[in-house]
Order: C-alpha cells, then sequence, then structure tokens
C-alpha cells in the first residue's frame, strides 16, 4: 500500500499516512485530487478505481472516507477488507466511533493504524492482538502520569 | 479499552459535547454493533475533548482568511513558548507538539518544533515518546543533526528491551524509513527479527521494517545469513509473524529468487493447511468465517515470485488452488459482504497464481469459468475485478478461446454498465480478447461505443480501436475506413500520434495509396468535417492525389477547391500543411499550378501575420515561379517510405496506461512458436484481397495491389536464431523473392522487416552510377551489439558490378536508425543481385538475416522518347533471334492500364504514346548504360484482357539484356 487518507463528505482531511516518500507539495497534490475524484464518485459505484499508475480502493463509512492507494499486483478485495478492518478497530476502541473521535484522538487512531498495518503491510489481523498492544500502551500511560 | 468511567456530575457537559457531536459529524463509523449507551471513548478524557474542542472551533471559522489569521495566533503562541525563558516541562512540551500536530493534520504547514519533539523521544514517559514519536513520523524532516538525534534515541529505545519502547522505536523506523536510517539500523533489524528471545510483536515490526528500509534503499540491505531463517519464520506458531514475514519474503524473493526459493514449499504447506482448516480453527484470525484471509492472499502472492513448483510440491499447491476454487461454488457461511469479500479476495489471489503458472489448461478454463459467472454478479465490485482478471486470462493460449466465449457479455457490459470505471475495464477486456478473428466485431462495438464514451475514457479507446485495426487489418481499406470513422466520431481526441500513423501506412503501403486518396476525398465532401480529417485529407492527396486524377469527378482542380474551401476555417498548422499540399499539387498536376499560385500570391497569405504561414506562401511561390519540372519533381518527390519502428500509438497508450497493460496484450498473446522472436504476424492478405463493392464509387478502378508479395511487415521467419556459427550467412530470408520484385520498379521502401529489425531503402540512379542508402532501423529498445551488415555477391557479379560501402557503427541503440551508403556501379550488364547479410546481438541471441538487394538491370536505363516511324525502324534493326526475346504470361494483378503504364516508367524506360497501331498495347524504349557500353533497348508489351494474358517482347542489342529485362519485368503484371 503507499498511502491511506481518512476525509470528510466535505473533503476535509482527518487522517493521512504516507509509506512511499514524497514531499509535502506531492502529498497536498495528491489528497486534493484524491478527494474530487472519490468524492464526485455516485454511492453504488464499484470501490475501485484507476488513478496514475495506481489503484485505488476506496469505502465510504457515515460521513467518512476511508482510501487506500494500493500498486499494480496489490488485491483489491482485501484492501476493502484492510479499510474495514480498521474501522472494527477503532469501533471497539472507541466503542462506535465516530468522526469526531478520529478528529480529536487523532494520535490514538495513528497508533491503531501502527499496529495493523506497518510499512503499508498488515502486520496483525487479529483484532485482539492490536487492541492488547494499544490497552497495553494505555495502561502504561495511566500509570505513569 | 480505556477504563475511566463517566462522572455523574459532568452531565451538562456531556450533553455539551454531543451538541459538538451533531454539529461535526458523530455518525457512527461501524456497521457491525451498536452499543450507544457504553461510550468509554469520550468520556475517558473529556476534559482533553475540550481542549481540542476548545483549539478546532477557534482555528475553524467561517472565512479561510480568518482561519489563518487564528492558526497564525496560535502558532506565535507556541513559537513563543518553546523560544521562551522558562525551560518547558515534558508535558507542556508534549502538549505543544501535539497541537502543532493537529494543526498540520488540519492542512496547514508546520516548520518547527521538530527539536521539541525530538526531545521527547528520549522522556522516559511513554505518552511523551510516543506522541515525539508520532511527530517525527508524521512530519519528517531532512534535517541532518535532527537525524543523527533521532538515531541515537532510536538506537537507546532498541537496545532497552522494553517491548514497548522497542516497538515504537520499530514503528518510528517503519515510517520513516529515510537512507540515513537504512545505513544506521540495516545491519540491527535482521539481528532482532531472527533472535530467539524476540517477542512476537516485536519480530512482526521488524519484519516489516526490514521491508521498508530495502524498498527505500536496497542497497544497504544485503541479503545474508539471515535470509534462510527468515523463512524458516513461515514456519512460526504465531500467525501474525508469518502474516509479517511473508510480506518481507515475497519482496525480497523478487529481487533474489535463488537465496529464497525454499519458501515455496514452505509457503505451499502453510496455505494447505488454512485453506483445509475448518472456520474456527484459526480463532482470531479467521475472518468472517474465513480462514487467515490476509495471509492467504499474501501466501499466494509470494508464490508468484516463481515457476510452477516441483512436481511433489506442484500436486499439494493445486489441491490447495482446487479446494480456493471448490469453496467458490459452496453457498455463503455468511450474507455479510465481509465474508464474501474476504473469500473472494483469496479467490482472485488464487486465479492471479494460475494466470502466472499459466501452465494448468484445467485449472485456467476452470477459473475463467469462475470470472464468467462473476461478470453478471450483481456486486459491482465483482462485475469489475472479473473483467480486470479476465484480460490476463485473454494473453494465455489454454484460456484465450475460453474469454472470447464471453464477448456478448463484455459487449453488453460496455454499453449497460453506470460505473464508467467498469466500462473502462470491460474495454481494456475487449482490447485483450481481440483477435483475428473477432477484430471486425470488436472494433465495431468500441466505435459505435466511442459515440457517446465519456469524455475521460475517449482518447484511450481512440488509441486501441487505432492499434486493433493497424495490428488485424487483413485490409488495409478497412483500416483506412476505420481511422477516418475514428476522426469523424472523436476527430477532437484523435491524438497526433493516430493521424500520423494511418498516414505513415498509407506512404508505406503502396496497395492502399489508391484507396486511400479516393476515401479521404470522399471525406472530404461532408459539409463539415474535423479539423484532424483535413490534415489527412490534404497530407494524403498531396502526395496520391494523382493516383485519382482520371476522374472527372476528382480532378486535379477539383481536388484542390475542395481542400481550399476548408482552408479558411483551420488552424495555423493546418494551414501551414495544406499550403505544403498546394505546393506538391504544383508539381503533380502541372494544369493547376496557375490557379495554386493565385492563392499563394494573394494578400492573405503573402502578407500573413503568421510568419511560417507567410514563409511557406513566399517560398512555394518563389519554387513554383523559378524551378524547372526536373527540379520540382525532385524537389517535391513523393515521401519516402517511414522507418518502422514501434508503433507511435503503442507508444503513446503504453505511456498513458503505464507498461502492464499494454505489455501483457503484446508480450503475452505471441503465439509460440519455434521462433523465439516471436515469428510475425501471417502476412495480411491485403495483396490478394479484392477491393470492397465500395471502391468502385468513383469508377477509377481499384486500385490493384502493388507488386506481388505480402507487404514489408511480414517478410517472414527471417531470423535464424539457432544458428551458432556467427560467420555462416543466413539462407535467404523467405519472401526476400516477392520484395525483392517489389523494387524492380521502384527506388524507395521497406525492403525487410521483422520484429527486431527493419530495413528501408532509398537509391537513385544516374547512367551507369547509383547510390543507395541502406536505413537500418532498431525496432526494440534494447541495444543492437557486433551489428554487421556484409554485401555478397558471387565471382561472377563482382565482375560486373561494383559496389563500395563503408562499415556501419557496430551498436545500434534501441529505437535508433543506422545509415549505410552503397555505391553502386555498373561494369557491365548482370543478371545475379547481391546478398545483403546482417548479423548482430540482440539480447544475448545471435541473429542472421540475408536478403536479395534490390541492384537490377533496369536500373541503368535512361529513357529514350522517340517517334513512332523511328521505333519501329529500330524494331526492325533488332529482328535477330538472339536479340528478341519474347515471354507469354499469365496477369497476376488486375489488368489496369494506368497502373501498367507508371510500372513501365518505374522500370526505367519511356513510354512511348501513340507509337503502337493498337492503343492497348505499351511500347517503351531506353538505353542501358554500363561502364563500357550503351545498349539500347525496345520493348513492347501487349495485354489480352479476355485471356487476361501478356506478351511481353523485348529487343535489344545484347541477348543476355533481353533475357534478363524480359524476366525483371514479366514478374510485374
Amino acid at each position: 500500500m503507499q498511502f491511506m487518507l481518512l476525509f470528510s463528505r466535505q473533503g476535509k482531511l482527518r487522517l493521512q499516512k504516507w509509506y512511499v516518500p514524497l514531499s509535502d507539495k506531492e502529498k497536498k497534490k495528491i489528497t486534493r485530487e484524491l478527494v474530487q475524484t472519490v468524492l464526485a464518485r455516485k454511492p453504488k459505484m464499484c470501490s475501485f478505481l484507476e488513478w496514475r499508475d495506481l489503484k485505488i480502493v476506496y469505502k465510504r463509512y457515515a460521513s467518512l472516507y476511508f482510501c487506500c492507494a494500493i500498486e499494480d499486483q496489490d488485491n483489491e478485495l482485501i484492501t476493502l477488507e484492510i479499510i474495514h478492518r480498521y474501522v472494527e478497530l477503532l469501533d471497539k476502541y472507541f466503542g462506535s466511533v465516530c468522526e469526531l473521535d478520529i478528529i480529536f484522538n487523532f494520535e490514538k487512531a495513528y497508533f491503531i493504524l501502527d499496529e495493523f498495518l506497518l510499512g503499508g503491510e498488515v502486520q496483525e489481523t487479529s483484532k485482539k492482538n492490536v487492541l492488547k498492544a494499544i490497552e497495553q500502551a494505555d495502561l502504561l500511560q495511566e500509570v505513569r502520569s | 479499552m480505556p477504563a475511566v468511567s463517566k462522572g455523574d456530575g459532568m452531565r451538562g457537559l456531556a450533553v455539551f459535547i454531543s451538541d459538538i457531536r451533531n454539529w461535526l459529524g458523530n455518525t457512527w463509523l461501524g456497521g457491525c454493533r451498536r452499543s450507544a449507551n457504553h461510550r468509554s471513548g469520550p468520556a475517558k478524557a473529556l476534559g482533553e475533548l475540550m481542549t481540542w474542542w476548545t483549539l478546532y472551533s477557534r482555528l475553524m471559522c467561517k472565512s479561510k482568511e480568518a482561519e489563518i489569521k487564528r492558526i497564525n495566533k496560535e502558532l506565535a503562541n507556541i513559537r513563543s513558548k518553546f523560544k521562551g525563558d522558562k525551560a518547558l516541562d515534558g508535558y507542556s512540551k508534549k502538549k505543544y507538539v501535539c497541537k502543532l500536530l493537529f494543526i498540520f493534520l488540519l492542512g496547514h504547514d508546520i516548520d518547527f518544533g521538530h527539536m521539541e519533539a525530538v526531545n521527547l523521544l528520549s522522556s522516559n514517559r511513554y505518552t511523551e515518546k510516543q506522541i515525539g514519536y508520532l511527530f517525527i513520523s508524521v512530519l519528517v524532516n531532512s534535517n541532518s543533526e535532527l537525524i543523527r538525534l533521532i538515531n541515537n534515541a532510536i538506537k537507546n529505545d532498541l537496545a532497552s528491551r522494553n517491548p514497548t519502547f522497542m516497538g515504537l522505536a520499530l514503528h518510528c523506523i517503519a515510517n520513516v524509513g529515510s537512507r540515513e536510517m537504512a545505513e544506521a539500523f540495516a545491519g540491527e533489524i535482521p539481528k532482532i527479527l531472527v533472535a530467539g528471545d524476540t517477542m512476537d510483536s516485536a519480530k512482526q515490526s521488524a519484519a516489516l521494517c526490514l521491508l521498508r528500509l530495502y524498498r527505500t534503499s536496497p542497497h544497504l540491505v544485503p541479503t545474508g545469513d539471515w535470509a534462510s531463517r527468515v523463512v524458516h519464520l513461515l514456519n512460526d506458531q504465531h500467525l501474525g509473524v508469518v502474516t509479517a514475514a511473508t510480506s518481507l519474503i515475497t519482496t525480497l524473493a523478487q529481487k533474489n529468487p535463488e537465496e529464497f526459493k525454499t519458501s515455496v514449499s514452505l509457503a505451499v504447506s502453510r496455505l494447505s493447511r488454512i485453506v483445509t482448516s475448518a472456520s474456527t480453527d484459526l480463532q482470531d484470525y479467521t475472518y468472517y468465517f474465513v480462514p487467515a484471509p490476509w495471509l492467504s492472499v499474501k501466501l499466494l502472492r509470494l508464490l508468484q515470485c516463481y515457476p510452477p513448483p516441483d512436481p511433489a510440491v506442484r500436486g499439494r499447491l493445486t489441491e490447495c488452488l482446487e479446494t480456493i476454487l471448490n469453496k467458490a461454488q459452496e453457498p455463503p457461511k455468511s450474507k455479510k459482504v465481509q465474508h464474501s469479500n474476504a473469500k473472494n479476495a483469496v479467490l482472485f489471489e488464487a486465479i492471479s497464481l494460475i494466470i502466472h503458472h499459466d501452465s494448468e489448461p484445467n485449472l485456467l478454463v476452470r477459473a475463467c469459468n469462475q470470472l464468467g459467472q462473476f461478470l453478471q454478479h450483481r456486486e459491482t465490485n465483482l462485475r469489475y475485478l472479473a473483467l480486470e482478471s479476465m484480460c490476463a486470462l485473454a494473453s494465455s493460449e489454454f484460456s484465450h478461446e475460453a474469454v472470447k466465449t464471453h464477448i456478448e457479455t463484455v459487449i453488453a457490459a460496455l454499453k449497460t454498465e453506470r460505473d464508467v470505471s467498469v466500462r473502462q475495464r470491460a474495454v481494456d477486456l475487449l482490447y485483450a480478447m481481440c483477435d483475428r478473428s473477432n477484430a471486425q466485431q470488436i472494433v465495431a462495438e468500441m466505435l459505435s461505443y466511442l459515440e457517446t464514451a465519456d469524455y475521460s475514457i475517449r482518447e484511450e479507446i481512440v488509441l486501441k480501436v487505432a492499434i486493433l485495426a493497424e495490428k488485424y487489418a487483413v485490409d488495409y481499406t478497412w483500416y483506412v475506413d476505420t481511422i477516418l470513422n475514428l476522426i469523424r466520431v472523436a476527430g477532437d481526441y484523435v491524438s497526433e500520434e493516430v493521424w500520423y500513423r494511418v498516414i505513415q501506412i498509407v506512404i508505406n503501403r503502396d496497395d492502399v495509396q489508391g484507396y486511400a486518396a479516393k476515401t479521404v476525398f470522399e471525406s472530404l465532401q461532408a459539409p463539415a468535417c474535423h479539423e484532424n480529417l483535413v490534415k489527412v485529407g490534404g497530407y494524403i492527396l498531396g502526395e496520391f492525389g494523382n493516383l485519382i486524377a482520371g476522374d472527372p469527378r476528382s480532378s486535379p482542380l477539383v481536388q484542390f477547391n475542395l481542400l481550399h474551401s476548408k482552408f479558411h476555417l483551420c488552424s495555423v498548422p493546418t494551414r501551414a500543411l495544406l499550403l505544403s499540399t498546394y505546393i506538391k499539387f504544383v508539381n503533380l498536376f502541372p494544369e493547376v499550378k496557375p490557379t495554386i499560385q493565385d492563392v499563394l500570391r494573394s494578400d492573405s497569405q503573402l502578407r500573413n501575420a503568421d510568419a511560417e504561414l507567410q514563409q511557406r506562401a513566399v517560398e512555394y511561390l518563389r519554387l513554383s515561379t523559378v524551378a524547372s519540372t526536373d527540379i520540382l519533381a525532385t524537389v517535391l518527390e513523393e515521401m519516402p517510405p517511414f522507418p518502422e519502428r514501434e508503433s507511435s500509438i503503442l507508444a503513446k497508450l503504453k505511456k498513458k496506461k503505464g507498461p502492464g497493460t499494454v505489455m501483457g496484450l503484446e508480450e503475452g498473446k505471441r503465439e509460440r512458436g519455434p521462433d523465439i522472436n516471436g515469428g510475425p504476424e501471417p502476412a495480411p492478405a491485403s495483396a490478394t484481397s479484392t477491393p470492397s463493392p465500395s471502391a468502385d464509387l468513383l469508377g477509377l478502378g481499384a486500385v490493384p495491389p502493388a507488386p506481388a508479395g505480402p507487404p514489408p511487415s511480414s517478410g517472414g521467419l527471417l531470423v535464424d536464431v539457432f544458428s551458432d556459427s556467427p560467420s555462416a550467412v543466413a539462407p535467404l530470408a523467405p519472401g526476400s523473392e516477392d520484395n525483392f520484385a517489389r523494387f524492380v520498379c521502384k527506388n524507395n521502401g521497406v525492403l525487410f522487416e521483422n520484429q527486431l529489425l527493419q530495413i528501408g531503402l532509398k537509391s537513385e540512379f544516374r547512367q551507369n552510377l547509383g547510390r543507395m542508402f541502406i536505413f537500418y532501423g532498431n525496432k526494440t529498445s534494447t541495444q543492437f551489439l557486433n551489428f554487421t551488415p556484409t554485401l555478397i555477391c558471387s565471382d561472377d557479379l563482382q565482375a560486373n558490378l561494383s559496389l563500395q560501402t563503408k562499415p556501419v557503427d557496430p551498436t545500434v541503440d534501441g529505437g535508433a536508425q543506422v545509415q549505410q551508403v552503397v555505391n553502386i556501379e555498373c561494369v557491365s550488364d548482370f543478371t545475379e543481385a547481391p546478398v545483403l547479410n546482417i548479423q548482430f546481438r540482440y539480447g544475448g541471441t545471435f541473429q542472421n538475416v540475408s536478403v536479395k538487394l534490390p541492384i537490377t538491370l533496369n536500373k541503368f536505363f535512361q529513357p529514350t522518347e522517340m517517334a513512332s516511324q523511328d521505333f519501329f525502324q529500330r524494331w526492325k534493326q533488332l529482328s535477330s533471334p538472339q536479340q528478341e526475346v519474347q515471354n507469354i504470361f499469365k496477369a497476376k494483378h488486375p489488368m489496369d492500364t494506368e497502373i501498367t503504364k507508371a510500372k513501365i516508367i518505374g522500370f526505367g524506360s519511356a513510354l512511348l504514346e501513340e507509337v503502337d497501331p493498337n492503343p492497348a498495347n505499351f511500347v517503351g524504349a531506353g538505353i542501358i548504360h554500363t561502364r563500357t557500353t550503351q545498349i539500347g533497348c525496345l520493348l513492347r508489351l501487349e495485354p489480352n484482357l479476355q485471356a487476361q494474358m501478356y506478351r511481353l517482347t523485348l529487343r535489344t542489342s545484347k541477348e543476355t539484356v533481353s533475357q534478363r529485362l524480359c524476366a525483371l519485368l514479366s514478374e510485374q503484371f
């Protein structure tokens, strides 16, 4: 996976994760272009599209779009389920997650993502194991502070 | 789960927060289960949330300017805190660094705070460290001093043996993955990965860390003795470790397949255990009743780095693949889309592997049938993927036919799919499944789709149609029609490459020139035609307008008026092109010269504001006034054939789509044969095709095809790849004789062409001397090495024909063309032809090609005009039996007067009109020049239309000359 973007229906970027080195300018350009492209699509359309030399896999959850860019040989359907598993993880952690949780607890959203996906590859698919790691860290936080 | 309970006394605040939520997107994202009453998340950090909310509402203002103003104020505040005299404590530092991150994530630039973030890395408090690492990961900075500090902090955390700290450090390396990090940690991480006492989670992170470093700086991550131990992680108890390791191994194996080949059998046995496991066996690694879908996909992907394994392993793998295909037919275990997605993700990856191996016809056909079912599935995603996967199947010889059976469904998809990206896939698949048998249907469907196609994909469809029309043209009239249709339907999307290409093809193929001239002439009659058509029309009529000028309906003046009626509506480049057409007309049709000169002389040309147009008008006018007919004829000679390289359209499509898609078609569909260079396509039957009924619309008589033989691109299997003695001269390429015959009456053209090499000729002769330019074009993107063309003459020939040339540069770059000049002198008359042998190395294989070089006796002809009386007087003088040679033969081509005349002139003799009492006969006269003598030649050709026969009589002063000329000319009709 080359990058993952979360943005709202209004086009506000909520989370960005880049797995390839790109300049800030390039990142902004890509984001602008993709947000526009994805928001223009109608609800019943297919979740995949070709964009530059990448494949875009996206899915909308309530007001948030989750959008991943994968390479030519990568599997679209499993990427769709990566998105779903990430939403499940957020949901389980925050308890019925909503866009606001991701805005205000962005650091948690990042930490959960890092436990699940690292360097653009799936690191751990077990929901239990990912959440265990995050909870341990939270525990550490409680104890120390 | 964070366990902070909601305080009772905070009800008011909770209401307030719920208001904010309502206002700002509190819609629950989850789709599986709802527990509205128990929301530990927001409550746990109510205070924190309030802070964020204040910040957020302060920052997000109605107008952009106000927002930026607020943000700048906030940034100034943070900056002053960082610069302040009072040292900040860890908590405040964390708070401000976190605020900076927040502002950055709202979309604003942050150019400070890195140092404070780096300071946080060495904190002992986990949360401070964590925020520090997050800032570094999100806002990567290349300041070298900072990098040194960051690397130091990472080093300490890696050595700390504290698993959470180690985790953070590894995540940071994987997130940043810079070159400096690769330099610092490429040695350390493999050790962590394979050490016996490393925790599972650290192993997982280390594997993916190493993968990231390898991707950014492969040379800094040499695979070492750890390779085999990494492979054994595929056997690990912990499925998370296996998942991470599989990604690493896949990437490394792509570059070093040998070092990781033991992974194949391990991957197969792991996969086998997963696909045969019950859905509950793998506990938390089962996803919606599908056992370990992510790992399965990764293992199948790893196997695609290798060819099919040894028989023992192969049997087991085939079982796995069959199981996966079987499961697709079972009723679903859940109605949830996640279940079907995960199951089908594995299925599609399995099909990719089957296609990659391309060795089991049974599996390929099953895969094709499965995809066929998906083509009509109600899920758009599945239809999309099925179309995509089928593209790959279409290039396998085992399944190409099976894919073709779905053509109607795919065409229906093109017409009915509501999503443009799905229709795009349908276009791709039609392109991939196209072959000689269905090209006409597919091109027709694409053309009709083009009329309503989305603007975003029109250009690509235009390119595809142009390529298919060219590639599968059995009949080049169809090709010309198709391209003109393209311009009519989607003129705006017809790029330069496409219309350049149709012109190149028409110029290189003399069998289609008359038809092309007639067709563009007809198309131009339309009251409104696209400018691209005017360009093509202008160019083609300028070159070949003479081929239709015999008909009063398309007389030179009519052609000119038609073109000129479009002139004023066209853009400057097109007008410039038309001016060139006009000057070509001056040469082709002397009768319209005054009209054209008037146009050139008009103020709107001579004083045109555009410098290019003005210059052309001035120069062409002058040229038409001062130059003699000979000079005009030389300057405005017909264009020489274009060197044949890779089709420019194909190059454009590749550029547009990235190499994958198009190469798939080009490389994949190549028929497998003994010739490893890929046999050229079977000869297009253009030479024997009968003109379509429409060809006679103008009553011009169909333009009969050029002299016998397939067109140059189908020179046959010319390359002797298996020859291992470079000195041996390859036998003459098949088809060489036919090609040779084509050059008897013309001097320029493509002599030879295969997949690698194209040889073009351009030659000129005067009296007994000649000069030939041989152009060698490298059609590939790879260099030719030791490129050595040699001219070979028999002893006999050497005595009569002197050839001189210089060696050419032994390397020919991909796509490049080299030129060789041969100086020729005819010493005495000769019968044989020299052989051109070319030897070179292409990508390790030795290539050896021989063709006959068309230097024939008639090239040294000088035409002689003479009156009827003189002709018959000389005819009688040359009446001894040795001087006359006669041949009666059957016509091989349609018997067309104009063509015959053109050939006699091309042969080199003068064509004498009104000499023979029978106007149907042709007579010619000329002198063959050799160094020592000149030989007068007379010829007479008597066609018999009823019998479709010719009688050709040659009388010259020398028997061998009569024989040779008669033999050469007889082959032409």
